[in-house]
């Protein structure tokens, strides 16, 4: 058991690391860092006072040394565009992104399993049909089409919600919410549904076919025979066999939750991390592209590492498959 | 792929007729979703293939644009020129139906290649990882796992940024359909490394690859003539899967303004341009490219599909 957390955890230190790397590199190779800060009128003394004043003189690997300590206090410098410090920009943006998060992701696991299990107890029914035919369209419609046809409905036609930005914030603190106004709640509405549609109809799927799996195992059928109701099978045993691998797929999807979340941004014009890097990208912005890579990497990998680690907890098997290598 | 051995002994049927009564050709033949998404595709590549002897105008010669055009509706005569377009045109006179037909020459463009490319370094570095083994397994392999936890469309994100940081500014949209490919292709190799390693594994210790190894043929001969030809039949599954996969991730990014530039616009790229649009009522700078990437991109996964159930014995 000790023995496989630490090499878990050694390896996502290394990947850390090589990512660490291409941050650095980006920082040191794309462009002259002397260049972007430096203006037009410079001279030969300037640069080198500069070069040593920024350490660009002394050897790579104590370069990368000195990113990493930086990076590791969440210092990624100054963004060329805006002429701020990256952590500040970051943290201003990051409530945005995590609420849309957040919302997303609670509809798209509450209403996944209630769909789910719907269609796997109704699944001769007429609704329970039309449910999965629109889940794949669902699946095979781009993000950002959807997007766009909300708007279409819902703003456009309808006219009944906003189709950008975040509408009235409440600062907490240093947590803008948009929890708490009308206009926030309704600017949330449809990029939550947008972001979490996908997410939504994989749950779906996942639960019921595992459900359909549970439903013939044998100590349903035995509880059926003991004459217990309907609902006590379907939710009380049925529902909590079906948990382990929903919960393994959902911690898993969280990571897509928020790099999906940058196409929606950029839909809806919501004023979160994703928009900053996608527009970090089309202005080269080397130091909020760096940072924001880091961000995800660290995110990615420790929610890789949390399932893993959940799963060889949950799941006996793996423990002697371990023991017996 | 044992239909394919030809016989020296002429046979009395043609290739074709063999071919047509053959598995393969009866479960096309027997597949209406089969034959309907194939046509569809045919069309639209041919289409895009043959644009500019189809289309009306071409959209990016100057010369043929009349500012006065812009945003006609489709199938009513343009109030000041009296001139007719089948889709409508753009805010700048351009008739949508040949930027369709444009854009979708580059979308293919893009998707066929960053396919092929990803399909190539797949399979080298599948083959190299199962027939070597050892520590170039285990790296290969390793580094294709880590990238399986990012999102591709975020990968591909990011070697479109990094890449645009690299090229100087003057080249920058000349290269950005390249760039493209490759960033998608990047993205999605990890796929074709897996199928084709797990394939080649089980070819390795077979009767055919252990006399080849006996004759004395090297070990690229061996693993690009012996085993590639014996573990194709799933990379054709996943080459069309990754296919419209990545139709759509040329679209999102293109989309989302790091795809393909104004210059060249993709589908994508006019979508970008079409939502625009939207709140002024010219719902049909968007509604057709949208509608022509989802025909596309529909078409080609359920082809996808089909073919996984017809290469598929187990299935059968």
């Amino acid at each position: 058991m000790f023995a496989y957390i630490v090499r878990r955890m050694l390896q996502s230190v290394i990947v850390l690391l090589v990512v660490g790397l291409v941050a650095f590199s980006m920082f040191r190779f794309v462009g002259d860092p002397i260049d972007n800060m430096l203006g037009q009128e410079r001279t030969q003394a300037d640069i080198d006072r500069l070069r040593t004043e920024l350490g660009l003189d002394q050897p790579i690997p104590v370069q990368y040394y000195k990113f990493l300590k930086e990076a590791v206090q969440g210092n990624f410098g100054v963004s060329y565009r805006q002429g701020r410090p990256v952590s500040t920009i970051i943290a201003e943006r990051a409530p945005a992104t995590l609420e849309l998060a957040f919302v997303s992701g609670f509809l798209a696991i509450t209403m996944g399993i209630a769909l789910g299990v719907f269609t796997a107890i109704r699944r001769q029914g007429v609704a329970a049909n039309i449910i999965m035919t629109v889940s794949l369209i669902g699946v095979s419609l781009p993000t950002f089409l959807i997007g766009i046809l909300l708007i279409y409905i819902f703003s456009v036609e309808l006219d009944l919600l906003p189709s950008f930005g975040r509408g009235e914030t409440v600062m907490i603190g240093n947590w803008s919410t948009g929890f708490l106004t009308t206009s926030g709640l309704k600017a949330l509405i449809l990029p939550a549904i947008t972001l979490g549609l996908y997410q939504m109809t994989l749950i779906m799927r996942l639960v019921r076919s595992e459900m359909l799996e549970v439903l013939r195992a044998d100590y349903v059928r035995f509880a059926r025979a003991r004459g217990l109701s309907d609902r006590v099978i379907n939710f009380r045993h049925a529902l909590k066999n079906t948990m382990v691998p929903v919960i393994t797929i959902t911690g898993l999807q969280l990571g897509s939750i928020i790099a999906f979340a940058i196409i929606t941004e950029t839909v809806f014009q919501w004023p979160g991390v994703g928009l900053l890097f996608i527009n970090a990208i089309q202005f080269v912005d080397i130091p909020v592209m760096a940072a924001y890579l880091m961000l995800i990497s660290v995110m990615f990998v420790s929610i890789n590492l949390i399932v893993d680690l959940l799963y060889y907890a949950i799941d006996p098997r793996l423990r002697v498959d371990a023991r017996a290598t | 792929m044992t239909d394919t051995i030809e016989t020296p002994s002429a046979p009395t049927k043609s290739r074709f007729s063999k071919f047509w009564d053959g598995d393969f050709a009866w479960s096309f033949r027997h597949s209406p979703v089969a034959i309907i998404a194939s046509l569809v595709v045919l069309v639209l590549v041919l289409s895009a293939v043959f644009a500019p002897l189809i289309a009306p105008y071409n959209p990016f010669d100057p010369a043929s644009l009349n500012l006065m055009n812009g945003f006609t509706p489709p199938g009513t005569p343009n109030a000041f020129t009296q001139d007719t377009f089948l889709l409508g045109t753009d805010d700048q006179g351009r008739d949508v139906f040949s930027t369709i037909l444009y854009g979708m020459r580059i979308s293919l463009f893009v998707g066929v290649s960053a396919v092929l490319l990803a399909m190539i370094i797949g399979i080298v570095l599948g083959l190299v990882a199962a027939y070597f083994g050892g520590w170039i397994e285990t790296l290969i392999m390793r580094v294709a796992d880590v990238q399986l936890t990012f999102p591709a469309i975020l990968v591909a994100m990011l070697i479109f940024g990094i890449a645009k940081g690299v090229t100087p500014p003057e080249y920058r949209n000349e290269m950005a359909i390249y760039v493209l490919i490759i960033a998608i292709a990047l993205s999605d190799w990890v796929q074709f490394a897996r199928v084709v390693r797990g394939a080649a594994l089980v070819e390795k210790n077979k009767e055919y690859v252990q006399a080849a190894r006996l004759i004395g043929r090297g070990s690229f001969p061996i693993m690009f003539r012996h085993i590639l030809p014996n573990v194709l039949s799933p990379v054709l599954v996943i080459a069309t899967i990754s296919l419209a996969l990545a139709i759509i991730a040329e679209a999102t990014l293109s989309f989302l303004g790091v795809g393909a530039p104004p210059t060249q616009p993709s589908l994508g790229t006019l979508i970008r341009i079409g939502q625009g649009f939207l709140f002024s009522g010219e719902w049909w700078i968007l509604f057709f490219p949208a509608c022509t990437l989802l025909a596309l991109a529909l078409s080609v996964n359920l082809l996808g599909d089909w073919l996984r159930d017809a290469l598929n014995p187990k299935l059968r």
